[in-house]
């Protein structure tokens, strides 16, 4: 039959053309990938030792004030010796995980009401935002008088500084969905739940993650602000709490063991849950990745 | 009212008649739609006293210029919106709507875009992906169910975006200007492809565009629309005889009548210069 030629004739005729104008994607070699993107951050962090072994070198304050990089590596070895520097890293990531995870439900469940209902929007709005701009370590005393030196005072230090970014995070990512998903997914029947389950929150996912991933910055700044305030034997070691012991011992290369350790624990966290999502997300969907 | 006049059919490629024949059963009728965006009637409606009457199977091109309404007649259809007056019937099991941009969800793959639409129409999860394989198949795309949206070519998004819409079984598919983005190439490919698709489904076609050689290259009948406000002016019943192609010898006479139509209901805007410096010193 003619329709039947007709037919493979236009069959081929596409395969010819998909092959001809199917985008070409180029993927970097592993190799040339980790030079681009892990040699830069080695040769940085290589010249800062550098300047404190000059700055050291110079004398120009003693050494119990800026101590070496080796007392400092000899003071962690300590403390990790004793196990206090692996209990202080565990208790401090338990209570941000914790808290993160408990932001993360309310601030999902606040970010999905300020998208759905106008009325909501325009009433707390302004309040969330400002909220994401107010340091939470202003709310230390207030949760201390309210909970006392507790777990309790902690997480609510760290929730409000997690929840407005995670809520502000998806609002902003649903308000950037482009209109005409939601006609398709209208025209495909999704309406009401289904098409926030669907079609909204998947189509909200990058501002939303930017918002998670702001919120756990937000979330473990305001932890180590309230560990170092809420300071009680009863809590036990934690990183706050490391540093606090450091500067009433005025053992300078204890406290910056402790800022150290809590800048590794937050830039791990950062690189090796966030970012790999983040990327994951952005190329299945076929947008810039940018730098890395 | 819609004035279609009759004319002379020469060496009959095409006829022009009053009334589209009795073919089917209608699949859609709107009957005198109004519809403006204003309340107030400040602004002229976008469509007014529209009557339509699409039969079943059959496909229908929607031609005007800017501003004639057309995407607001098909979401009108589509029931995304509703009209100011008038009334729009469709049959149950909805509508089918094709966009210009494929509008593929890029969060999923090509095939998990055309299964949401069978999940969201309720077919069971283990008939899904032999339906999606079936549609991929349909518009020549199998081996591409994993394939993410852009990695595909505006081509084959728009095949993906058809078998998405045929997925959704309605009796009625809508399309929105679904090749104005394509180069010239696909375009003529993807009429071949849509001309089949219709035949093997049996589907009524409302399709709009701007562009009369696609209108007459693939319509059984062409509706001419008038800008601000929409109305329909003039129809023309399309019967070539044989396989049609944008360069066959009937498509081009048709067009170049259609055109000056549609070039004397444009040239109804104008503004001339000497109305503007009226309008300027009253």
């Amino acid at each position: 039959m003619s329709s039947i030629e007709l037919s493979d004739d236009v069959a081929s005729l596409e395969a010819g053309l998909d092959a001809l104008d199917k985008p070409v994607t180029l993927r970097e070699p592993l190799a040339a990938r980790l030079r681009r993107s892990v040699l830069p951050p080695v040769v940085a962090v290589a010249f800062l030792v550098a300047v404190w072994l000059v700055v050291v070198a110079l004398h120009l304050k003693p050494t119990y004030v800026i101590p070496t990089p080796a007392d400092v590596w000899a003071s962690l070895g300590q403390y990790w010796s004793e196990g206090a520097v692996q209990e202080a890293v565990w208790n401090s990531l338990r209570r941000a995980f914790v808290g993160f995870a408990v932001a993360a439900v309310v601030g999902t469940a606040l970010g999905l009401l300020m998208s759905q209902f106008r009325f909501v929007r325009t009433a707390i709005g302004p309040l969330v935002s400002g909220l994401q701009s107010l340091p939470s370590v202003a709310w230390v005393p207030a949760a201390i008088i309210w909970f006392g030196l507790s777990d309790g005072a902690i997480y609510m230090v760290v929730l409000l500084g997690a929840v407005p970014s995670i809520a502000n995070g998806l609002l902003s990512g649903v308000s950037q969905v482009p209109p005409l998903y939601l006609r398709v997914g209208r025209v495909l029947g999704a309406r009401g739940f289904t098409a926030i389950r669907y079609v909204v929150l998947p189509a909200a996912m990058p501002g939303y993650l930017g918002g998670l991933r702001q919120g756990w910055a937000f979330a473990w700044r305001s932890l180590m602000a309230a560990e170092l305030i809420t300071f009680s034997p009863a809590l036990g070691t934690s990183l706050g709490q490391l540093l606090q012991i450091g500067r009433e011992l005025s053992d300078m290369s204890l406290v910056m063991a402790a800022i150290l350790l809590i800048l590794v624990v937050g830039v791990g966290i950062e690189l090796l849950v966030f970012s790999p999502i983040e990327r994951r997300m952005l190329r299945a969907r076929g947008l810039n990745v940018g730098p890395t | 009212m819609t004035s279609a006049t009759v004319s002379e059919t020469p060496e009959g490629q095409w006829a022009v008649a009053d009334l589209p024949p009795p073919l089917a059963p209608p699949a859609i009728v709107l009957e005198r739609v109004t519809k403006r965006f204003s309340g107030d009637g400040s602004r002229p409606a976008v469509l007014e006293d529209v009557s339509l009457t699409v039969a079943e199977g059959e496909f229908v091109c929607l031609l005007g210029a800017s501003g004639c309404g057309k995407s607001t007649l098909l979401s009108l259809v589509a029931g995304l919106d509703k009209p100011t007056s008038g009334t729009v019937e469709t049959p149950a099991g909805g509508t089918a709507l094709m966009f210009q941009e494929a509008a593929l969800f890029p969060w999923l793959t090509a095939g998990q875009n055309i299964e949401l639409a069978l999940k969201l129409r309720g077919v069971d999860r283990r008939d899904r992906r032999e339906e999606t394989d079936r549609l991929l198949a349909t518009v020549h795309l199998s081996g591409q169910h994993g394939s993410r949206v852009h990695e595909l070519s505006g081509g084959m998004r728009q095949r993906v975006a058809l078998a998405r819409a045929l997925a959704q079984q309605a009796r009625i598919l809508l399309m929105d200007e679904p090749f104005a983005a394509l180069d010239a190439i696909t375009r003529d490919v993807l009429h071949e492809e849509l001309i089949r698709v219709w035949e093997e489904t049996g589907l009524a076609v409302v399709f709009v565009t701007h562009n009369v050689r696609e209108a007459v290259r693939l319509g059984q009948r062409v509706e001419l629309m008038s800008s601000r406000p929409g109305r329909f002016v003039r129809r023309w019943q399309v019967e070539i005889d044989g396989p049609r192609r944008i360069e066959s010898a009937g498509v081009s006479e048709l067009s170049k009548e259609i055109t000056d139509d549609l070039r004397r209901e444009i040239r109804r805007h104008a503004v001339l210069p000497a109305a503007v410096t009226a309008g300027s010193r009253s």
